[in-house]
């Protein structure tokens, strides 16, 4: 679904999944966000669920990223505010915020600027401080390919991950390659694995969050996360009194363990 | 860089795609002989089918054990993905079938293995697909016979039987000039001796028959997608590939480019394609291929090792006329060959005997470890006479323009002593020259 979204003044065209079944502001929306350099299509089997479950889903392209038009954003808290025009745009009052790595902390920030359109947060993947090493921006602003091998290594915690994403035969390292240099290769002013890794570096603003999101929480983290430690979503996790669902993979939660997010993900929204 | 880096070849042949069987700990890639796969629920079910969640439904679709051979084979390939099918030329077929339609047309190197040749030249116009071959190095022959309603460029990686070099990144740059994608077969290269992704090929597959499985006990293809070229990008410039970027009826109206960034194709591919045509591998086949693979370094090492001195000692002996490697000097992709295949050209070549036919019937029958038949990257050393086998549907001007001489015998070298094999082709010579 294409949409005209408010960013900074300007109306930039964006692109939302809805979940392979037309957008119905009319049902309980909810909202799943990519993470760094990454798209929609991290989340299409969630979205299908949800969306053929009786939700309306936005899984949006955040703004330079994928089939979404115009230069990424540089911070969490710009990217909070473009979730929350992109409501306005698909003329959702509330909805369920759910995001991976990046996106958790876009989804908890959006949750903590407007809390009575947030009517549960869902943080996959995630930390805080979602501290980024100096050392791979410096390699990334040189050489952004090494530093995309360099976090797969890091964010897949198996060569076998069962029943693989979005279906079996996909090589799951290969097809998150393939997906990140393809969105890095987007950006053509900027360099995106620069801006979102950057964005998660410099966000300060989590715990304050926390304090101001009324909804209920949870977090779905891996045991073998490796980019998002769960133990270093503990703070958080107190912060939003919410409850914690760890689950035996990596930080590719979604690709790597498709089934037992989806299982979350029900238990937070649906409660079932 | 901080941080591991990528793992090697030889690690992920042996790991990629398995770990060890979570009902049984079993560490071997278990044989899933079974046709189908049990619903948790009726609401486990209807989701398996709307693409809500990931999981085998029906072996013709999708297989635990062909799930691992796939996984392996894109992870070697540096791809996204990967279907196994009953054969090479099934992934040949599949691929086409994905991307192409009655009216389409593919622009294919004209030194192909005969079976392709059949498909492109003879068969698919059936269909309402025509092809126009170039030679492999023409560049502006490439370029020239691209038409509008081209969807594909083909070739080989080392072209059948003469071993010309496919200029992948040439060839690449004018197919994405277009707007279209490059495939090509890697089977006579194995990813050990060339990565086609690497250097900008689109799509590939192979013959798992020949050097993936390793043993010729097996009949098998893989289609393999690098992930890399945008479909929607290129349909927005050119008008094409709708099988990918609009709904499509077969499918609950599924946009496989919405649903994949980076593996519409092969959703396509397995969706419609492995569905609807069911050329599936068996999950026993699959295995043969996977044991293959775990030694696929170490096998392809003593295939070139052995080959070069095969090739030595032919391109020094007085009844070969001419010995066609790339690795030689005399061949005319040496240059190209020394840019895209340091690590060796295979295993595979041909040479041409000097006399008549007669001398290379003389030749074959004399051979004791060599086995005449057809077939190519086992480990045993195999021969054959392509003008009166795989290339016999091929009139004199087509076999010209491939490089296939009368007396042109090929070899595919295996895994005995190469003292041992020079030996058996030093008194086939001599049978041969006797003739005289």
């Amino acid at each position: 679904m294409k949409l005209a979204v408010d960013a900074g003044g300007a109306l930039r065209d964006a692109y939302a999944y809805t979940g392979g079944k037309a957008f119905d502001a009319g049902q309980p929306c909810v909202v799943l966000l990519h993470g760094a350099l990454h798209d929609h299509s991290s989340w299409t089997l969630a979205a299908r669920w949800f969306a053929h479950h009786g939700h309306a889903v936005l899984a949006p392209d955040l703004p330079g990223h994928g089939r979404s038009a115009g230069a990424p954003l540089a911070s969490v808290e710009a990217l909070a505010d473009w979730l929350l025009a992109l409501l306005d745009a698909a003329g959702v009052a509330s909805a369920s915020f759910v995001g991976h790595s990046m996106g958790s902390l876009v989804a908890l920030e959006a949750a903590a600027r407007a809390p009575d359109r947030a009517r549960h947060l869902v943080l996959v993947g995630t930390a805080y401080p979602m501290k980024v090493s100096q050392a791979l921006l410096d390699a990334a602003r040189d050489d952004a390919y090494g530093a995309i091998d360099n976090v797969l290594m890091y964010s897949h915690a198996t060569f076998a991950a069962k029943p693989s994403y979005p279906g079996p035969g996909a090589w799951l390292h290969g097809s998150d390659r393939a997906l990140m240099r393809r969105t890095h290769d987007g950006q053509r002013e900027t360099n995106l694995f620069l801006n979102d890794f950057q964005a998660c570096d410099r966000y300060a603003g989590a715990i304050d969050a926390a304090a101001r999101v009324t909804c209920p929480a949870t977090l779905v983290v891996g045991a073998r996360d490796q980019m998002t430690f769960a133990s270093q979503a503990a703070d958080l996790a107190r912060a939003l009194r919410a409850q914690t669902v760890t689950l035996p993979c990596g930080h590719a939660l979604m690709s790597e363990a498709p089934d037992a997010v989806l299982a979350a993900l029900r238990g937070a929204i649906v409660g079932a | 860089m901080p941080g591991s880096a990528n793992p090697g070849f030889d690690t992920l042949a042996v790991h990629a795609g398995a770990a060890p069987d979570p009902a049984t700990g079993a560490r071997a890639v278990p044989i899933h002989l079974t046709t189908s796969f049990v619903f948790e629920s009726s609401e486990h079910a209807a989701s398996l089918f709307n693409m809500e969640r990931s999981g085998h439904v029906y072996s013709r679709i999708s297989n635990p054990t062909n799930a691992v051979l796939e996984e392996r084979v894109a992870a070697l390939e540096g791809g996204s993905g990967a279907i196994a099918t009953a054969s090479g030329q099934a992934a040949l077929h599949l691929a086409i079938a994905t991307v192409a339609g009655a009216g389409s047309h593919i622009v294919a190197s004209s030194a192909l293995y005969g079976g392709s040749h059949n498909l492109l030249a003879y068969t698919l116009p059936r269909f309402g697909i025509t092809t126009t071959f170039v030679r492999p190095g023409d560049l502006d022959g490439w370029r020239a016979a691209i038409r509008p309603e081209t969807r594909l460029l083909f070739g080989e990686t080392l072209g059948n039987p003469g071993l010309d070099v496919l200029d992948i990144p040439a060839v690449a740059q004018i197919a994405h000039e277009q707007h279209l994608p490059l495939m090509v077969d890697s089977t006579f290269t194995t990813p050990w001796l060339l990565r086609p992704f690497d250097h900008g090929a689109d799509l590939l597959y192979h013959s798992a028959t020949k050097f993936l499985s390793g043993h010729g006990t097996v009949i098998g293809g893989v289609l393999v997608d690098s992930g890399n070229f945008d479909w929607d990008r290129a349909s927005a410039a050119s008008g094409h590939f709708a099988e990918l970027t609009a709904p499509y009826d077969g499918f609950h109206g599924m946009v496989f480019s919405e649903e994949s960034t980076v593996g519409a194709f092969l959703l396509r591919a397995r969706r419609e394609g492995l569905r609807d045509f069911g050329a599936s591998m068996n999950p026993m086949a699959a295995w043969l291929v996977l044991q293959g693979l775990e030694t696929l370094p170490l096998r392809m090492a003593r295939h070139v090792e052995s080959t070069r001195k095969v090739v030595a000692f032919l391109a020094g002996h007085a009844m070969v006329a001419s010995v066609a490697y790339p690795e030689l000097e005399t061949h005319a992709d040496h240059a190209l060959a020394k840019r895209l295949l340091p690590r060796g050209c295979g295993a595979v070549f041909s040479f041409d005997l000097k006399g008549s036919r007669e001398h290379g019937r003389a030749f074959i029958e004399a051979l004791k470890i060599f086995s005449h038949l057809a077939n190519v990257g086992d480990c045993r050393s195999l021969v054959i006479h392509p003008a009166s086998t795989t290339h016999f549907r091929m009139d004199d001007a087509a076999l010209a323009r491939a490089g296939i001489g009368p007396a042109t015998i090929r070899l595919s070298i295996g895994l005995e002593d190469a003292d041992d094999l020079i030996d058996d082709l030093k008194r086939a010579l001599k049978a041969a020259s006797a003739l005289r």
